[in-house]
């Protein structure tokens, strides 16, 4: 089991190959469909970004950062603060038209999702040194259970709370890595296989 | 009439907290069928780990609380305008609860209701019956494997699948293969022959209300439940799309009439956290399945 504490460095992440299990610990920023498109449309295509709040306090946590492709159920306590109470991974491929832009952007390291992301995706962590990191997709109690801490929230009443950016503290959370930055997805050789297979059932090969 | 929006809080709590029975068993099997220390063991030992964790926490399963699709089999004198109101404020209170995640979003705006409720939000199927009691059946649909469902047109030549049994298993296996990593395998599948394009989704996702393991009474939709069920789970394509044995945890099938010209076959995909959850109203009597 490889240990990961971010903020991560390049050759920690170089030196992971898919099939490894980590375990991660510290910031994690939940970003999903409408965050992806806000941060293309606001700080990625803008010759200056927009936002400029909201990008000063994103930056520092997405540079060596870890993205979460999330929407949790989140409680409110009784002195205000916020506790996750479910959060598993969301499907990963809806955010590959801006992934691989949002990871050269801000140079973040470690995508965490379900299901895998595409090529350009791919190419992306392998040019900037990045890895996809597999959760168990509905794994949402459990998941829960290794946020010690809701540090942050932007734009939860703007996006609702599954869209918004959660800033959590996560601890001893284990991850698949299944892309990484060598060029290798796990998702691509399944495909394959599987799709052989299939062909040879139906009587197609 | 009484009021049972206090009894449905309940409903929604148990169905989005606590997996039956049926669908925890068939994974305890999967997890012992998966090679020892392979990837695919591992995420169903995790999925188990975390199904009795939810269940004693009383938190969500999965934090894609879904939409929730209500079966209501009402007799005669009940209102299903009250009804629906109370489920309307059923699900809110749930959602005040974080039992539910606040999951309906406004299609134009984008703005989320806040409170799981909205236009056709939740779901609610009103069918009168001949019994003496009330019977309200839930199944949550998260997102993730709402997407991957898919509806074909008999003949497609791509398949090579003509209008008979042998058709339909040719593209629900090509399902299959779409829905790898993006469903939440090990899965189940429902499966409509027929109907117009509407009943055929209905009626597919009807089949997730079936236990586990339970078989069509037609013998030649049987056949192909099992044989449909072992081909799937021979693709390969195993727990989270890792690879492994257990692809998909059953398949259920029925069929409607439908019209000489279309010949659609519907394939809902249920995710691993197949929740569902019945409760019977009889007097003052509420119990729970």
């Amino acid at each position: 089991m490889i240990e990961l504490q971010t903020p991560i460095t390049e050759d920690q992440v170089r030196a992971l190959r898919t099939g490894d299990v980590v375990k991660l610990s510290g910031l994690v920023v939940t970003a999903r469909d409408a965050a992806h498109k806000l941060m293309i449309e606001n700080f990625v295509q803008p010759a200056e970004p927009k936002l400029p709040d909201l990008y000063a306090r994103l930056r520092p946590l997405l540079d060596g950062g870890v993205i979460y492709h999330c929407g949790p159920v989140v409680a409110q306590n009784q002195d205000g603060s916020y506790r996750f109470v479910a959060a598993g991974p969301t499907t990963s491929s809806r955010e590959e038209p801006y992934e691989a832009d949002v990871i050269r952007h801000f140079h973040v390291r470690a995508v965490i999702g379900k299901g895998g992301m595409g090529a350009r995706t791919l190419a992306a962590c392998k040019e900037q040194g990045a890895v996809y990191l597999h959760a168990v997709g509905g794994a949402a109690s459990l998941i829960a259970a290794t946020v010690e801490e809701v540090a942050d929230v932007f734009l939860k009443d703007e996006l609702g709370v599954p869209e918004a950016f959660w800033v959590i503290r996560v601890k001893n959370w284990n991850l698949v890595v299944t892309m990484d930055a060598h060029g290798n997805s796990l998702h691509e050789t399944i495909h394959k296989t599987s799709e052989a297979r299939f062909k040879e059932l139906a009587g197609l090969a | 009439m009484q009021d049972l929006t206090e009894a449905l809080v309940e409903l929604f709590r148990r169905a989005a907290t606590d997996l039956p029975a049926d669908v925890e068993q068939v994974l305890r099997e999967a997890h012992n069928q998966e090679d020892e220390g392979s990837a695919a063991q591992s995420v169903l030992a995790s999925i188990l780990e975390n199904v009795t964790l939810a269940r004693e926490q009383s938190t969500p399963i999965c934090q894609d609380t879904g939409t929730p699709i209500f079966y209501v089999h009402y007799p005669l004198g009940w209102s299903t305008i009250a009804l629906r109101k109370q489920i309307r404020a059923a699900a809110a209170e749930a959602t005040r609860r974080s039992y539910l995640r606040p999951n309906a979003v406004d299609s134009l705006t984008g703005r989320n209701s806040g409170d799981n409720t909205g236009l056709e939000f939740p779901v609610i199927h009103f069918i009168e019956w001949e019994e003496d009691y009330l019977q309200i059946d839930v199944t949550l649909k998260g997102g993730g494997c709402e997407n991957v469902g898919i509806q074909y047109k008999l003949p497609d030549s791509e398949f090579k699948a003509g209008r008979d049994l042998e058709g339909v298993r040719k593209v629900v296996l090509d399902a299959v293969v779409k829905a790898q990593g993006q469903g939440c395998a090990p899965g189940i599948l429902g499966v409509a022959i027929g109907g117009d394009r509407g009943t055929g989704y209905e009626l597919s996702k009807e089949q997730f209300l079936r236990p586990i393991g339970t078989r069509s009474e037609n013998p030649d939709l049987a056949g192909l439940e099992e044989r449909l069920l072992e081909e799937s789970n021979a693709l390969g394509i195993g727990p989270m799309g890792f690879g492994g044995k257990t692809t998909v945890l059953d398949v259920q099938i029925d069929a409607a009439h439908r019209l000489p010209a279309s010949y659609f076959v519907t394939v809902s995909y249920m995710c691993w956290a197949c929740r569902r959850r019945r409760m019977t109203v009889r007097g003052e009597e509420v119990t729970y399945q």
